[in-house]
């Protein structure tokens, strides 16, 4: 590993288990990860300085007890939200998938703020967003097709292209239906903060407008139901042994997603300016 | 620790708003049946107790208990009125008044994990001023368009059970949680030196001890010996270590078998007797672990069917049949572990929970192991009654429910501990009505250097995890008996929730403890299983002693007695043999991952006893020796009657009207056996699983277009960056059991075959066993018990596929309130895993294109006995049709030479023919893979027997050892003259086309076909209804 490559840092806590796919994903995207777990942080904050990605991983945080999420995202809140911040701020990019994008959603690092009239990025945004219970109010494991809208702002997904038919993520979640107002959902789709959506067909939790994720205003803090992490081989997809040997040269869209905030890290964020709302400073 | 009792309780309610989605109202109103109300509304309802004033209970509402986008909060105190937003986010309170008013909640002492993480995150979240905090969870249940009573029986129906929860039929508000007095000390003395056989008798069920009278007076004579009596705790320590549970007395008995020996000759430990019966020495060990002596050269190996003596001892067991789980080899750094445990009887009376804890005890083995294993899969097998059965016993709960909650406490506790679950089946017999079966297994992986601990004299018995609690109080005696209509009232104590986060934050504490840069902080570890402290303490110090100091276990609440202390057995409890010099990491480690940890006593007594206090005062004093080996050992009976058998273990289920069968095609026949629930689509309960956690799956549960079919086993990389893979695969062939000898053998047939279908290498195979039987008290179940163990031992020797571990479970039967007994048919489960070589080489069973040969491997006798197509057709009412058998030489030479064909990656697509036969097998290919075929009968190699050729018996008699495969015609010359090479049966037997269907023909006659559209929609509606 190269030790001029850049550091991801996974964060985990009591119910987190998806920490071990997400840093292989890291490592697989030329990053070196390194997990530190979340009562680490909160007894020393300036620790995450000293990283260049951050990855929240799913699982069911403290038991995902009263609702997905909520418990990690009002500690995360009153606790590292600061830190994180300034993360941002310096132009780090953040990857929550799955019970990462629950707990972001609560912790108010996504969608990010309403307005100006909010105190942010000073404290975190009020959530705007809800990720509720699937619509058939079950757990589902299942692969989807899955669209990057040509306008995002988000730089996990941007430009990546997923027309082929392997194309896939991977979701596995119980809450994870995309409730929001028409009209928040409409300022979304206007700044570009829609990163990714289910294919019509394969909405199959009921997600409004079929997002699947969405980005902070600054396009870096990318939340998704999907599982990206889990699709970085191309033995992960559920129909490997289906395709041509010759698909197997195409990168899974997972790996692709880590290595594009990779590379954007390594090229783009020098120089870059990240106005992160109307009272950012 | 509790709070005052001058603390009010506030009552929260949340709800969704006025024009969002209330998923859970909506589906309990789905699944209540015939009395459908028009609306049903869910509220959670969360009573805190604690300092709280109005400003603190509004932030704990909006900041912590409501989703400020969906959902809307009030909260009340005793006499108070409702607090609240006045408009929620999108509305405000309900339309109209509701019918009816159903609340549940956790009865006191039951587990309420979501109460606990309330608790912790209200306590941060209010900081200090708010004082100890209290929660308790509940659910509320509004009502439209029904009944008072109706609401209520829903409720009970498909959301409340007694054994666990209080209903209310109003908003339920106490003005204090109840608590439990103070334990006063007392040693209690129980007076047995004096009492006759039949006192021991009452004794010994009067006081849930499950001992039988030889045991009762083993102790009686052991204790006059002492020249004392024994206390309370004593006695309950040996009934928990001498229960069936713990200790297996029935399978390492001495057994004199009476019936057809079956080539017992050649067996070790059996010796034919004067009076033409066979004894058996210790039968487990003798047969399912004596195989696994013998392949791995412990012990000689005996000539036997399929057999080869001179083949090279297997190297690659590491450790079987001692630890908690068995491990093997799986490369040159890891090692891999695998349990299957069973978890019948609390699943019977509460599934939810029953389930969940049965799935975290076997995970909690795996962690257990060696110096600790990382759970890396989960499986699931499941036997239960039909959906459809309309006479429920009293005392049973509707199987439809049994499975579905056990569906549910499987996914929640697997899912939350990140394990993926990857392999399982559903079995369905209305016999398992009373005593549903439910397997979880547990896969682990550890570093090779971590395979073996070993308790050093002097070590710190340090407990972590979860408190100790009343709750599962005689588990394991209870599990060892038999059930009955009032067991649920007389057990409910045995029955637990479990809190999975738990047990995932002792996991992390202890790999982070395992893998310390300073190495390895403790000498062994073990679970909390069964008899709780003392089975763990007491087998991890049962050559040395122990000293215990039970005050010191941390307790879920106040009361408890150091003998309740001592057996309970709480769920998420580890207990580690811990160099003191290690305790202050280890104690810094569980304070960083959210885990309490308590210092219990010392490993190691002068005398080499186990000794317990409490504060300091000796309360009981245990001798090693006779705790382990104290257990009187009578000679059981064994009587093999195959009329007996043939009567009572028949294939028996659901079947579609003879009459109608008569006039069916065979294209009908095949969509009527897609559709029976064995075979059908598991689609929905595999699906609530979440298969590709930790990012290891290859070959998934399903598998083909759409993930539309079901694969034969699944397969993993579990090492990140190599391409050695591990297959997980399982064979049940309870449709035989009225032989079990047979059903035993193709038990592993299936297993094997599974495993080698998706490019195992059948050299490299571990299997174990899980049987569940009804009462070997009856000489005729132990008869049938010891022929299951008999093929366990040719099976294993033949496929060299040995046992590492294994459990029973043999009091499987219940009796109705009027007396009748219901067994189970006897059930043989086998799982197996086995290495992947290189994964880009695994198979799935879906058609991959058209113009492919399709070649059948294996012979078909037409022997219709104990298949599907016989239940379904009522064919053989009186279960004596031929059954099939495996070939013990020819079984395992078709099984390498299709891996072999696999590995060369000559094979498109490989699928195992099982339940339903040949016919159904490539039907599920078809479907699967999009792609029609066209089928010869007439070409099926056919093991003469005799009589007349029967279509119907070709198409769907489930001969073992036989396998499907497709591949390009351009090899097909190849292919056939290796397996003709290799001894195998094979034949082309028909090839993949764009038709769209599956077409049947024998020779020149046309026997119909059957669109893929309809085998797939037969298959789904396995699906239908749930």
């Amino acid at each position: 590993m190269n030790l001029n490559s850049p550091k991801a840092l996974i964060i985990t806590a009591p119910g987190i288990n998806c920490d071990l796919e997400l840093a292989n994903s890291f490592v697989a995207a030329g990053a070196r990860p390194h997990t530190e777990l979340l009562q680490a942080l909160v007894r020393d904050p300036s620790r995450i300085a000293g990283y260049d990605l951050i990855g929240l991983p799913g699982g069911f945080s403290f038991g995902d007890d009263v609702a997905a999420g909520r418990i990690m995202g009002a500690l995360m809140a009153r606790s590292i939200y600061p830190a994180l911040r300034d993360a941002i701020h310096r132009g780090v990019p953040m990857i929550c998938p799955c019970n990462g994008f629950q707990i972001a959603v609560q912790a108010g690092l996504l969608p990010g703020p309403v307005d100006a009239s909010e105190d942010w990025p000073s404290t975190a945004a009020h959530a705007t967003v809800a990720l509720s219970s699937n619509s058939m109010a079950r757990f589902v494991d299942r692969w989807t097709r899955v669209e990057i809208p040509s306008d995002t702002v988000c730089i996990w997904t941007k430009g990546l292209d997923c027309q082929k038919p392997d194309d896939m993520l991977p979701n596995a979640h119980g809450e994870g239906r995309f409730v929001a107002p028409q009209s928040v959902v409409e300022r979304l789709e206007a700044t570009g903060q829609i990163a990714i959506r289910y294919r019509a067909c394969d909405n199959f939790n009921g997600s409004v407008s079929a997002i699947a994720g969405i980005c902070d205003p600054s396009g870096l803090v990318f939340g998704l139901m999907p599982h990206p992490e889990r699709y970085t081989r191309w033995t992960q997809h559920p129909q490997w042994t289906r395709v041509d040997a010759s698909a197997r040269q195409n990168e899974p869209l997972g790996l692709r997603i880590f290595k594009n905030a990779v590379r954007w890290v390594r090229e783009d964020r020098r120089g870059a300016h990240f106005e992160l709302g109307a009272s950012a400073g | 620790m509790a709070a005052t009792s001058t603390d009010e309780i506030i009552r929260f309610e949340v709800r969704t708003a006025r024009g969002g989605r209330d998923t859970r109202g909506e589906s309990l109103a789905r699944t209540a049946g015939q009395i459908a109300p028009t609306r049903i509304e869910h509220t959670s309802i969360y009573l805190v107790a604690g300092s709280i004033d109005t400003n603190s209970a509004n932030r704990l509402a909006r900041e912590l208990l409501a989703d400020p986008v969906t959902q809307i909060w009030s909260w009340k105190r005793v006499n108070g009125s409702p607090s609240g937003p006045a408009t929620g986010p999108a509305g405000s309170a309900p339309v109209s008044r509701p019918d009816a008013i159903v609340e549940i909640h956790p009865l006191p002492g039951v587990m309420d994990p979501a109460a606990e993480s309330v608790k912790a995150a209200a306590e941060a979240l209010l900081g200090s001023d708010a004082g100890e905090i209290e929660v308790r969870t509940g659910s509320r249940f509004d009502f439209w368009g029904v009944s008072k009573a109706n609401a209520r029986a829903i409720v009970e129906q498909h959301a409340a059970n007694p054994v666990i929860h209080a209903i209310f039929d109003e908003p339920y508000h106490p003005e204090s949680f109840p608590r439990g007095s103070a334990y006063v000390f007392k040693i209690r003395e129980v007076a047995i030196r004096d009492l006759s056989d039949e006192q021991l008798d009452r004794l010994s069920r009067d006081a849930h001890l499950f001992l039988s009278r030889e045991e009762m007076k083993a102790i009686q004579t052991e204790f006059r010996r002492i020249g004392r009596e024994p206390r309370e705790i004593e006695l309950e320590t040996l009934a928990q270590t001498w229960s069936e549970h713990c200790v297996h007395k029935t399978l390492k008995s001495t057994i004199r078998y009476y019936g057809d020996p079956c080539g017992s000759h050649q067996r070790p430990g059996h010796s034919a007797q004067l009076d033409g019966s066979v004894l058996i020495q210790n039968l487990l060990k003798t047969t399912v672990a004596g195989a696994t002596f013998e392949l791995t050269g412990k012990n000689s190996l005996l000539a036997g069917p399929g057999v080869n003596v001179n083949s090279a001892p297997i190297d690659w067991c590491l450790s079987v049949f001692v630890d908690n789980s068995g491990v093997v080899a799986f490369d040159d750094q890891t090692a891999l572990c695998f349990k299957v445990e069973t978890h019948n009887h609390p699943s019977a009376i509460e599934p939810y929970g029953g389930a969940a804890t049965g799935i975290g005890g076997c995970i909690r083995d795996i962690i257990g192991t060696g110096q600790g294993a990382k759970p890396i899969a989960g499986t699931d097998i499941f036997c239960v009654a039909n959906g459809s059965l309309s006479e429920i016993p009293t005392g049973c709960l509707a199987p439809k429910r049994v499975l579905s909650q056990v569906v549910s406490g499987i996914r929640d506790y697997g899912n939350r501990m990140g394990i993926p679950t990857l392999n399982g089946t559903v079995w369905f017999d209305d016999r398992y009505v009373g005593n549903p079966l439910v397997f979880a297994g547990c896969i682990g992986m550890m570093p090779l250097n971590r395979t073996h601990g070993a308790v050093q004299a002097g070590d710190s018995i340090v407990a972590i995890g979860g408190r100790t609690g009343r709750d599962g109080i005689h588990g394991a005696t209870f599990s060892s008996s038999e059930l009955t209509d009032t067991h649920a009232a007389e057990f409910s104590h045995a029955v637990q929730i479990g809190n999975a986060i738990t047990e995932k934050c002792a996991l992390d504490a202890i790999l982070a403890a395992r893998d310390h840069p300073s190495g390895c902080l403790f000498h062994g570890l073990t679970d909390c299983g069964a008899g709780g402290f003392s089975s763990a303490v007491g087998e991890m110090g049962s050559t040395i002693g122990a000293e215990v100091n039970l005050e010191r276990a941390p307790v879920k609440y106040e009361g408890l007695s150091p003998t309740e202390i001592w057996i309970s057995e709480a769920q998420e409890r580890m207990v580690l043999a811990v160099p003191s010099t290690n305790l202050p990491i280890l104690r810094a480690i569980c304070a960083d991952h959210g885990v309490e940890m308590s210092e219990l006593g010392t490993f190691a007594t002068m005398d080499k006893s186990i000794i317990l206090r409490w504060n300091g005062t000796e309360v009981g004093r245990l001798d090693t020796h006779f705790l382990h080996a104290g257990i009187p050992s009578p000679v059981r009976e064994a009587r093999w009657d195959r009329e007996w058998s043939r009567e009572n273990a028949g294939f028996a289920g659901s079947r579609v009207e003879p009459a109608t069968v008569a006039d069916r095609t065979i294209s009908e026949a095949l969509c009527a056996l897609l559709a029976h629930p064995n075979i059908a689509s598991k689609s929905w309960i595999i699906r609530q699983y979440d298969h590709e956690v930790q990012g290891t799956s290859v070959v998934k549960p399903l598998v083909g277009i759409g993930d539309g079919g079901p694969g034969d086993a699944a397969v993993i990389a579990p090492v990140a960056g190599s391409t050695r893979g591990l297959a997980i695969g399982s064979g049940l062939a309870t449709g035989l059991a009225r032989d079990p000898y047979v059903m035993g053998l193709a038990a592993i047939d299936e297993c094997v075959r599974n495993l080698v279908c998706v490019g195992a290498d059948p050299t490299r195979i571990a299997i174990l066993d899980n049987f569940c039987w009804p009462s070997c008290k009856d000489a005729r179940n132990m008869g049938a018990l010891v022929r299951a163990a008999w093929a366990c031992y040719d099976g294993a020797k033949a496929y060299r596929a040995p046992f590492i571990s294994g459990k029973d479970s043999l009091n499987n039967q219940f009796v109705t309130e009027d007396g009748r007994t219901i067994q189970i048919p006897p059930t043989l489960l086998i799982s197996g895993f086995a290495i992947v070589k290189n994964i880009e080489r695994a198979c799935t069973m879906d058609f991959k294109g058209v113009g492919n040969a399709l070649i059948l491997v294996g012979s078909t006798s037409m022997r219709l006995g104990g298949s599907h197509w016989a239940l379904l057709s009522g064919i053989d009412e009186r279960n004596d049709l031929e059954l099939p058998t495996v070939d013990l030489v020819q079984g395992p030479r078709n099984a390498v030479a299709v891996a072999d064909e696999i590995f060369r990656g000559s094979v498109r697509s490989a699928h195992d023919c099982s339940e339903g036969g040949l016919l159904l097998a490539i039907a599920e290919m078809a479907f699967a893979g999009g792609i029609g075929a066209l089928v010869d009968l007439a070409t099926i190699p056919l093991v003469s027997l005799g009589g007349k050729v029967d279509l119907f018996a070709i198409a769907f008699a489930e001969d073992p050892s036989r396998y499907l495969l497709e591949v390009d015609p351009r090899e097909v010359a190849a292919i056939c003259l290796r397996l003709a090479v290799a001894g195998v049966p094979h034949a082309v037997i028909g090839s993949t086309n764009e038709a769209g269907e599956l077409s049947i023909k024998h020779g020149e006659r046309d026997l119909g076909s059957a669109s893929l559209d309809a085998l797939r929609l037969a298959w789904s509606s396995g699906d239908a209804g749930w």
